[in-house]
């Protein structure tokens, strides 16, 4: 009995859903395939160790992995490297912070208002068509070459995944699910915060997880026009004075950050959309 | 005599639709002239073929839409919108997926009514209770079976204590054993309760079962064609009714009307074939 309820209720994702599961199944390896993605790991240490030596590549350009652990443990201990993660860091966590709290209430209120979808939809459109590196120019050339135009470069990055998933996750609540809230008496308020906005959380985490990613690939090539800190000036001004194994150290922590911030959002994403199933 | 529960006064439904052929606008009448009443905790049935405007009958009583003539009158007084005093079970059970079976009771209370968090929880464990969910109760909907979300969305409108329980094809999704148990039990339940029901179904016997009376739908455009007294009808206990040969004789009646209607609509097809 027991059996066969649990096969009778589990539910079968549909096919978005199952293409949206393989996407996060790539952030975020099963337990399963880990002993396999070891060794790929393993392989490329090895690799980036030995062909330096051996002269398959230049050492020069690309030194050998211990040597630049090493050159990353001094760059670590001298707070030299927390200086620049966490410039940084405050950088894409405010562009993204404030990404978040306009593109959400904009998205909903364009994908609940038809006339605010018909309105502003061309526009949208057109900018998140838009390279966001494309426009740091004019972000530099408006907001000047300090903070507030890193911020904003950020911010615009992160604005469109967030604010499309949104739109699409308003949109795509069950009509069903409105009906029986108008049925039971809830205001206009109460089911957007009740039935609204908890059907569209896993969409729109799907743009916050985009969003994240690109905060940080968006703000190092920032970082390399006009900057005196951060790991996107720390990479660009080591490779200008030869410093190649600070290079790759700089490089190697952008990596990690990705790699943590990804985990991070992945798992938040996960324990929101249990219920999916 | 009292005013009855619910009044359909000559209503009429007509939608705006584009034609396949011309591409134009033009009105489509989903109900015409609909009229009938029901006594407070009578159990109507509802029968008719697939697009008659049942559903969209059952949305002009619950108030989510509003008639192009005619009125929907609720105790005499007439309905403007849909409220807490009419409860609605879908065919599709409407639960929210992430909440659990009991946060689903209570999501429908923490509106429709003024009860504390305690109460709440308690009121919602208790209509579990009686649609026979006890243990499931932080189950998600995903992890019930069919059978098991219709029971929770039925406890859900249970526990508004609604005067009026609309259902439109509660149990069209689900197998028949399963379909035959929780007609037995939404029997019982409107035995102890003796809450008003409009029930719609497509199917002949499970209207004969449950309805004191059945209202026989025919379509295009969609009428009420003839309403039948079940004498035999819900009250009694018996198990066997199906058996019987008065149930054999109103579910052959329901058949022929249906029947004829069907004829009828394939003779206009025809005929509007050969024009
Ligand atoms: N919002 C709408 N706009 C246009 N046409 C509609 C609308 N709602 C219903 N209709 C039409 O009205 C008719 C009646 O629809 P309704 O859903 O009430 O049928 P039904 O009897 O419930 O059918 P079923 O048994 O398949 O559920 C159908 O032909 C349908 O296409
Ligand atoms: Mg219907």
């Amino acid at each position: 009995m027991s059996d066969l309820l649990q096969r009778t209720a589990q539910a079968r994702p549909n096919p978005r859903q199952e293409a949206a599961a393989r996407i996060r199944a790539l952030g975020a390896p099963r337990s399963a395939s880990a002993p396999l993605g070891l060794i790929g790991v393993l392989g490329l240490v090895l690799i980036w160790e030995f062909a330096p030596r051996l002269g398959l590549v230049d050492a020069h350009f690309v030194p050998p992995l211990s040597q630049i652990l090493a050159t990353w443990w001094d760059l670590a201990t001298s707070g030299e490297l927390w200086k620049h993660t966490s410039a940084s860091l405050l950088r894409s966590g405010a562009g993204f912070a404030l990404a978040l709290v306009t593109a959400i209430p904009l998205g909903a209120a364009i994908a609940w208002y038809p006339v605010v979808h018909r309105l502003l939809n061309p526009v949208l459109e057109l900018f998140r068509n838009t390279a966001a590196l494309a426009l740091l120019p004019v972000f530099v050339l408006v907001l000047g070459i300090g903070e507030t135009s890193k911020v904003a470069i950020v911010m615009f990055a992160c604005f469109f995944p967030i604010l499309l998933s949104t739109i699409s996750g308003v949109r795509s609540v069950d009509p069903l699910l409105l009906k029986s809230a108008r049925v039971f008496g809830l205001s206009p308020i109460e089911t957007f915060v009740k039935v609204v906005l908890p059907a569209a959380v896993p969409t729109i985490f799907t743009g916050i997880r985009i969003a994240g990613s690109a905060a940080i690939l968006v703000l190092i090539a920032a970082e390399m026009i006009g900057a005196t800190a951060g790991l996107g000036f720390l990479i660009n001004y080591s490779q200008f004075n030869f410093l190649i194994p600070q290079m790759y150290a700089g490089i190697l922590t952008t990596s990690l950050i990705g790699l943590g911030v990804n985990y991070g959002l992945v798992a938040t994403e996960k324990h929101l959309s249990a219920w999916r199933g | 005599m009292s005013t009855p529960k619910i009044e359909i006064d000559r209503v009429g439904q007509t939608f705006r639709v584009r034609s396949q052929e011309t591409g134009r606008e033009q009105d489509f009448v989903a109900l015409d002239n609909v009229s009938t009443t029901v006594r407070a905790g009578e159990f109507l049935t509802i029968v008719g073929p697939s697009g008659c405007g049942k559903s969209t009958l059952l949305d002009l009583i619950s108030g989510l839409t509003t008639p192009t003539s005619g009125e929907v009158r609720i105790n005499g007084r007439r309905v403007e919108g849909p409220g807490t005093d009419r409860g609605v079970v879908f065919q599709q059970y409407a639960l929210l997926p992430w909440r659990t079976a009991l946060g689903n009771v209570e999501f429908a209370l923490e509106s429709a009514t003024d009860l504390g968090r305690k109460e709440r929880r308690a009121r919602a464990r208790d209509y579990l209770q009686l649609v026979g969910l006890e243990g499931f109760e932080n189950r998600r909907p995903g992890e019930l079976s069919g059978g098991m979300k219709q029971r929770v969305a039925i406890a859900r409108s249970l526990a508004c204590e609604p005067e009026v329980l609309l259902m439109d094809e509660p149990f069209g999704a689900l197998d028949a054993q399963t379909r035959e148990s929780l007609q037995e039990e939404l029997l019982q339940i409107w035995r102890r309760t003796r809450t008003t029901i409009v029930f719609i179904t497509h199917g002949i016997d499970e209207a004969v079962y449950l309805g004191q009376r059945v209202a026989v739908m025919s379509a295009h455009p969609g009428r009420i064609r003839e309403e039948l007294a079940i004498p035999f009808s819900a009250e009694s206990d018996d198990d066997d009714v199906r058996a019987t040969a008065e149930f054999a004789h109103y579910r052959h009646q329901i058949w022929t009307l249906l029947r004829h209607d069907q004829q009828a609509a394939a003779d206009r097809a025809e005929e509007a074939a050969h024009v």
